[in-house]
């Protein structure tokens, strides 16, 4: 779907990219993360064309970005607004017909969308008289009218409570399960832990990163296990750090050089194994721990 | 092209819809004959209350009767200095003239006492008026009848008549083409004013709300800028227009009320210019009327509707780049200065040289360069402009406005997406110079 390389963008002497590649499949959910003024920002910006890189290429389909692109693209920024004094109904058909929808379609579309979020009473109040919550709805679908095939949301649920935030993952699901790709740029790890089929990690203007999660996570599999241990044959080493709890012990070890079978075995002489589990890092333990080796270096 | 199109008529069916707009243009029609018949009301008022102002005259030459006018009577009961000091500053006198005595050919040493300042008005009535008493006394003096001398007194009213190259004369009269050239010239420095600064709010609240960046990812700026520029701009049109209806029928309804009132003479000379024509030369109504026929109006509107749409477009695009360029109405004082600057050269220049002198060299060249032609040259064409002249300025304008709007599109498209920075003219200078 979007295939990105070497792609350069600086402000002055400040650079924003370096030397960027990146490649989205078409219909998955792909993570944009990294700190704050990694580049992110500059990075959908480009893709959006608000601004042009400097050097690099980047396509879409196969095809050089052109403004003929702007009605496939779906864009949420994380700084966003509406007309105050306008109303929900006729903001909607602005933004739908600046993607380049036919009145008509405008139309029907907005009220399918102001339908399946219960929304249409809303229809012909003001935006200064609704809630945030509200406003960052009508914010959601004028950002998916055009039916983008590409659609970039810069932390969608922020704003939104925790029930209207389900709301908009299921929205977010239903439009990856039509065809959609949606790149997610968030700071919200559980968010990408539940939605992401694949990350990328910029920091410092570089990539760090990339990968489907599973292989991003099991490239950062620390090689430890968590164990349970139940009826004790013979009293456990000092240095393991251990939880007792009921005549049952919890502790995690570490391979370090063993094979996962020679470590089992070894425990099977302490006692009962009731549970014997690789410890899976968390995208929020990779992300902290990718910036600060990268900071390191 | 199609999406300029839809900024454009957002922008205007926003505040087309407003009440206030509704308010304001049905409004401000009323407001100024309101505001000018409270103004003549109070001079009126004011004319009636007012008994005789009463000048007390002390003349120690015996020998001037001044004659009395509707608002000042001149009393000559033989007092002296101090006496009549007193009368002024008890207010039972208005004011008191000391004339001592002199020789007739060096009248010096007439002071006029008040309490309080006097107004050039009496200051020129009592000159005038002493003048004349003088002169005539001296011609007296030298043996000429008084008879001769009032039969000699003669008015005199020029009529100014414009040839141009085609032999074709026109009467003018520089009181007629002032007030033209003054009014089209305010009205487009006020419309430039309220709509630029409507231009810049507007900017600014897409800013600040951060709706713009949703916006250019869907349209280049540059696009979002001319839809407001032109959508706003298209909003002071219809207003105008709008206040051109109204006080046009209403003038015409106040006109035909006052004709029923009016002789029958009078109402038919205002009727119909041939007849004013027909009439005794100095005549005041037929000098105005032969002026009005001879003004070259479709001329005047057309330069009229290019200027102020010119000069908008010139400055629309400069408080467009000033409203991109900060987070706040607050801040946008500081760049204000390239703007208000020539806006009020413009203004000034078009009292202090193009309505007095039109064809001098400033009148020339506040009417050529582009920031202050279009007010300036309104003052101008008010009057007769040669047409190279006016090729020239609009040529200059329409230059102008495309440098500026080039200029405001890069400032714009950068300032947009900066939040937080306040910029400097420094920084402008380099986004301008920034490509992409």
């Amino acid at each position: 779907m979007l295939k990105i390389e070497k792609l350069n963008k600086s402000y002055g002497s400040s650079r924003a990219l370096t030397d960027l590649d990146l490649y989205v499949p078409k219909g998955i959910i792909f993570g944009l993360l990294g700190p704050n003024g990694a580049g992110k920002t500059t990075l959908i910006r480009i893709i959006n064309q608000i601004i042009e890189g400097d050097s690099g290429t980047i396509l879409i389909d196969g095809k050089p970005l052109s403004s003929d692109h702007i009605s496939q693209i779906g864009y949420l920024p994380e700084e966003r607004g509406l007309y105050k004094k306008m109303k929900v109904w006729d903001q909607m058909i602005y933004f739908a017909r600046l993607k380049g929808l036919s009145q008509q379609d405008a139309k029907s579309r907005i009220n399918h969308w102001l339908q399946k979020l219960e929304m249409s009473s809303w229809k012909d109040k003001k935006i200064e008289d609704l809630s945030k919550g509200m406003a960052q709805k009508v914010q959601f679908i004028s950002t998916i009218i055009h039916n983008p095939a590409l659609l970039i949301l810069d932390e969608p649920f922020s704003g939104f409570d925790p029930l209207n935030a389900e709301i908009i993952k299921d929205e977010i699901l239903g439009l990856k399960a039509q065809g959609t790709t949606v790149i997610l740029s968030t700071h919200r790890m559980e968010s990408v832990e539940l939605l992401c089929d694949r990350v990328a990690m910029i920091h410092k203007s570089r990539k760090i990163l990339d990968g489907t999660m599973r292989e991003v996570k099991s490239s950062f599999r620390p090689e430890v296990f968590s164990i349970t241990l139940e009826s004790l044959t013979k009293e456990l080493p000092l240095e393991w750090i251990v939880k007792g709890l009921d005549n049952s012990y919890h502790f995690s070890l570490s391979l370090s050089g063993k094979t996962p079978n020679e470590l089992l075995s070894e425990l099977m002489q302490y006692g009962q194994v009731k549970q014997f589990e690789e410890v899976i890092p968390s995208m929020e333990e990779i992300f902290i721990h990718q910036i600060k080796s990268a900071n390191y270096e | 092209m199609n999406k300029i199109w839809l900024v454009i008529q957002r922008e205007y069916l926003s505040r087309v819809k407003k009440k206030s707009f509704l308010l304001a243009t049905l409004l401000t029609p009323l407001i100024f004959p309101a505001i000018m018949g409270i103004f003549v009301w109070i001079a009126m008022e004011e004319k009636e209350t007012q008994s005789l102002r009463i000048i007390e005259v002390v003349d120690e030459n015996k020998l001037f009767f001044l004659e009395s006018s509707e608002q000042y009577a001149f009393s000559f009961s033989g007092k002296d200095l101090e006496t009549s000091k007193k009368l002024v500053r008890n207010g039972d006198r208005y004011g008191f003239l000391y004339i001592p005595k002199f020789d007739l050919k060096d009248p010096t040493g007439i002071i006029y006492y008040g309490e309080e300042n006097p107004s050039m008005n009496l200051i020129s009535y009592l000159e005038n008026n002493l003048k004349k008493k003088i002169e005539e006394q001296r011609l007296f003096e030298s043996g000429i009848d008084p008879k001769i001398i009032n039969e000699v007194r003669t008015k005199v009213g020029i009529k100014s008549i414009t040839l141009d190259a085609q032999g074709a004369e026109t009467v003018s009269d520089a009181t007629v083409n002032y007030a033209l050239g003054f009014s089209s010239g305010i009205l487009i420095y006020i419309f430039i004013f309220v709509y630029g600064n409507q231009i810049m709010q507007g900017v600014i609240e897409e800013k600040s709300s951060r709706i713009v960046e949703i916006l250019v990812s869907s349209l280049k700026p540059f696009q979002l800028m001319m839809g407001k520029i032109i959508g706003i701009g298209a909003v002071g049109l219809t207003q105008f227009l709008i206040w051109v209806l109204l006080i046009g029928t209403l003038s015409s309804v106040v006109i035909g009320v006052l004709g029923m009132q009016m002789p029958q003479q009078q109402a038919l000379e205002m009727a119909s210019p041939e007849i004013a024509e027909s009439m005794p030369p100095g005549s005041d109504m037929a000098q105005i009327f032969q002026v009005i026929s001879g003004i070259d109006f479709i001329g005047l509107t057309f330069s009229f509707i290019f200027y102020f749409l010119g000069g908008y477009l010139l400055y629309g695009a400069m408080f467009a780049a000033i409203g991109s360029a900060v987070d706040a109405p607050s801040d946008a004082q500081q760049f204000m200065l390239p703007v208000t600057i020539p806006l009020i050269v413009a203004y000034l220049g078009l009292f202090v040289f193009v309505l007095n002198d039109p064809n001098s060299n400033a009148s020339f060249w506040l009417s050529i360069i582009p920031l202050t032609s279009p007010i300036a040259m309104m003052g101008r064409v008010s009057y007769g402009v040669p047409w190279t002249d006016l090729a020239l300025s609009m040529g200059l304008l329409i230059g102008g406005f495309l440098f500026t709007t080039w200029m405001a599109g890069k400032i714009y498209r950068i300032g947009i997406l900066m939040h937080g920075t306040k910029p400097t003219y420094k920084t402008l200078w380099k986004w301008i110079k920034t490509n992409q």
